[in-house]
C-alpha cells in the first residue's frame, strides 16, 4: 500500500516538474530547474549518509567538484567521450571517497565533521592552485554538451530532459535503498551502533559503502553540471557549498527522501527570489533558515505535515 | 543431559586503567544449558558480557566458542558465529518500528546487498518478504505481535526487554546472553520471562544470563557462577550456591535477605 502511494507521489512530482519545465518561459527558468535537479541528486546522497546512517560530511562539494572537473577537463582538453569522462569521474570519486572514508568514518560527530571539512578545503584549494589543469580561480571554459548514443544534449530543453531523467533514476535507487536490508541496517547504526554491531551489522563497512554512494551521487551531479553550464569555477565547489548542501538536507528533513527534494528546491530558488533585496539577501536568507529550524525542527516536509495534522485535529475537536 | 561445551572462558582478564575489572575468570557453558552470572554491582558481569561479544578485547586469557578462539574478533563476526545478546540499558533502534527492530536481527542471515536493494531485484524482494514474516514469527514467540508497527521507543520497558530478546533470537544464535532481563519488570512480566527463557532453551539455544532477581535466577538456572570484584567466587547448581559460605558473605547475605 505505502509502496504504491510512494510511486504515485513520484508520478505526480514528475508531472509537476515536466509541466513547469515546458510551460515556464525562457531559458532562465529551465536553467534554474536544472540546477535544482543537480542539487537534488547530491542532497539525496547526502541524506542517505546524514539522515539515514547518521554520519555528517562537510566536504561533499569536493565530490561535486571532482565530477565536474574530471568531466570538464577530459572532454574539453582531451576530447574524451562525455560518457567515459563521467564514468572516470565516478571512478575517481570512488577512489577518493574510499581513501578519505576509511580513516574519517572511524571518527564520530564533531570530529568527523572536522575531518570532512578539512578534506573539502584541501580539494577546493587544489582546484584553485592546479591552474595548468583546472584553469585556476578564473575557471574552466569550453566544455562540450553531453553526448549519448548519438544524442547531443545542447538546447536547454534537452539538458532539462537529461538532468531530470537522471534525477528520476537516482530517486528510484534511493527510495529502494532506504526501504531495504541495507537501509534498515543504516538506520540501525544511526540509532545505536553498539546494538547494530551486536546484531551482526558490519557498521564500519556499511558507513563506508554509503559514503561512497553519496560521493558517487555528488560526482554524477558534478559531471552533469559541467555539461549543462559548460563553464565551471572553483568557487562553486568550496566550503560554502558544502554547508549549503548540509542545510538543504536539514531544512528538507533528515531521513526524508521527499524532504531532500523540497530542501534542495527551496534553497536553490530562495537566493534567486531574494536577489531583489541586494545586500540584505544573505541576512534574509539566514533569517528564513532560523525561523524554519525553530518552528519546523524536523524539516519542511514533516513539519508541514505536522502542522496540517494539528489543524485537522483542531477542526475535529470543535 | 549429555552435553558438550559451547562456550569456554579460560583465565580471562581485563583492566581499565589501574582497575582490574575481570581477573582470571574461567568457566564454561554447555550446550542446552541455562547458566546465570550473579554478583554485586561492579563485580564485572557486564564487562564479561562485553568480552564474550567482542565489544571489549581481553588483556589475557582465551575465549572459545564451539572450540574456536573468538577473543579479539569484532562484535559482528562473533554474532555471526552464533552469540547474540540483550543489553542491561536497553539499546533498541528507537526510530524504527518494533518489527523493523527484529528485521535488523535477520541482517546476518540474509544477503541482499546495495545493488540488489537499489535495483529491487526479484530475489531481493522475496528475501525481504521472508525477513518480514520470520521477524513477525519471532515477535509472536515473545508475545509482541500486536505491537509490530509501533515505534520501539514508545513501548513500555517490559516490552522493550522482550523486543530485545526477539531481535537477538532473529540472528539465530546458539548462545543467548541476557543482561538483567528482569530489571524493571513487574511480577507477572517476570513470570512470563521465566517461561520465555525455558521456551528459548527448548529450541536448543543455550542461555547465559546476568540477573539480580534471585528467585528468578534460582528457578531458571542449571548452574550459577558468582563473581565478586572481578573474580570467580563460586560455581555450581543453585542449591549449592545458596549454601556457599563465601557467596553468602559476599553477596547473598546482603541482597538475598531483602527479597
Amino acid at each position: 500500500m505505502a509502496r504504491y502511494q510512494r510511486w504515485l507521489q513520484a508520478g505526480v512530482f514528475y508531472l509537476l516538474v515536466a509541466l513547469s519545465g515546458s510551460l515556464l518561459p525562457g531559458t532562465y527558468y529551465v536553467t534554474l530547474l536544472n540546477l535544482i535537479g543537480l542539487h537534488i541528486i547530491i542532497v539525496l546522497g547526502l541524506n542517505l549518509l546524514m539522515g539515514y546512517a547518521g554520519q555528517i560530511s562537510l566536504g561533499h562539494a569536493a565530490f561535486f567538484g571532482l565530477g565536474a572537473y574530471t568531466s570538464g577537463i577530459l572532454t574539453a582538453t582531451y576530447k574524451v567521450d562525455p560518457l567515459l569522462a563521467l564514468l572516470a569521474g565516478l571512478l575517481l570519486s570512488t577512489l577518493v571517497a574510499v581513501i578519505v572514508g576509511i580513516p574519517a568514518l572511524k571518527l564520530k560527530g564533531y570530529y568527523l565533521a572536522m575531518a570532512t571539512l578539512g578534506f573539502g578545503i584541501i580539494v577546493a584549494i587544489a582546484f584553485q592552485q592546479m591552474d595548468w589543469l583546472t584553469g585556476g580561480p578564473s575557471g574552466f571554459m569550453g566544455i562540450p554538451p553531453f553526448r549519448f548514443l548519438g544524442w547531443r544534449f545542447q538546447t536547454p530543453a534537452a539538458k532539462f530532459f537529461l538532468v531530470w531523467a537522471l534525477v528520476g533514476l537516482i530517486l528510484f535507487l534511493s527510495l529502494n535503498i532506504v526501504d531495504s536490508r541495507i537501509g534498515r541496517a543504516l538506520r540501525a547504526i544511526h540509532d545505536s551502533e553498539t546494538a547494530a554491531l551486536a546484531m551482526g551489522v558490519d557498521a564500519q563497512r556499511l558507513k563506508l559503502l554509503i559514503f561512497v554512494v553519496s560521493a558517487l551521487y555528488a560526482s554524477l551531479a558534478g559531471s552533469l553540471l559541467a555539461h549543462t553550464v559548460n563553464f565551471i569555477a572553483p568557487s562553486s565547489f568550496g566550503f560554502m557549498f558544502s554547508i549549503k548542501l548540509v542545510t538543504m538536507v536539514v531544512v528538507g528533513g533528515m531521513a526524508s527522501i521527499w524532504g531532500s527534494l523540497l530542501g534542495a528546491a527551496v534553497l536553490t530558488v530562495l537566493p534567486e527570489l531574494l536577489a531583489v533585496f541586494h545586500d540584505l539577501e544573505v541576512v534574509i536568507f539566514g533569517l528564513i533558515l532560523m525561523v524554519v529550524m525553530i518552528f519546523l525542527p524536523r524539516g519542511l516536509v514533516r513539519g508541514l505535515l505536522d502542522l496540517w495534522e494539528l489543524r485537522r485535529r483542531k477542526k475535529q475537536g470543535r | 543431559m549429555t552435553s558438550s561445551t559451547l562456550l569456554a572462558l579460560e583465565a580471562v582478564g581485563i583492566s581499565f586503567g589501574g582497575l582490574q575489572a575481570v581477573k582470571k575468570v574461567s568457566f564454561q557453558v554447555q550446550e542446552g544449558q541455562i547458566k546465570a552470572l550473579i554478583g554485586p554491582n561492579g563485580a564485572g558481569k557486564t564487562t564479561l558480557f562485553n568480552l564474550i561479544t567482542g565489544m571489549l578485547r581481553p588483556d589475557h586469557g582465551e575465549i572459545r566458542f564451539q572450540e574456536q578462539a573468538i577473543q579479539g574478533l569484532p562484535p559482528f563476526r562473533i554474532a555471526d558465529r552464533g552469540i547474540s545478546r540483550t543489553f542491561q540499558i536497553v539499546q533498541l533502534f528507537g526510530h524504527m518500528t518494533v518489527v523493523e527492530n527484529v528485521m535488523v536481527g535477520r541482517h546476518l542471515r540474509t544477503r541482499a546487498g546495495l545493488l540488489a536493494a537499489a535495483l529491487r531485484l526479484p530475489w531481493s524482494r522475496r528475501e525481504e518478504a521472508a525477513i518480514r514474516s520470520q521477524s513477525l514469527a519471532w515477535l509472536d514467540f515473545v508475545g509482541l505481535q500486536d505491537r509490530a508497527d509501533d515505534y520501539a521507543a514508545n513501548l513500555p520497558l517490559g516490552h522493550q526487554r522482550l523486543l530485545e530478546i526477539a531481535r537477538a533470537l532473529a540472528t539465530e544464535p546458539k548462545l543467548l546472553l541476557l543482561d538483567e532481563p528482569a530489571a524493571g519488570l513487574d511480577m507477572t512480566e517476570t513470570e512470563r520471562l521465566k517461561e520465555l527463557i525455558f521456551a528459548i532453551r527448548a529450541r536448543g539455544i543455550s542461555v547465559l544470563l546476568v540477573e539480580h532477581d534471585m528467585s528468578l535466577t534460582m528457578e531458571v538456572a542449571d548452574e550459577i557462577v558468582v563473581l565478586d570484584h572481578g573474580e570467580l567466587l563460586a560455581e555450581g547448581p543453585p542449591r549449592d550456591i545458596q549454601r556457599h559460605p563465601a557467596v553468602i558473605a559476599a553477596y547473598l547475605g546482603r541482597d538475598w535477605e531483602k527479597e
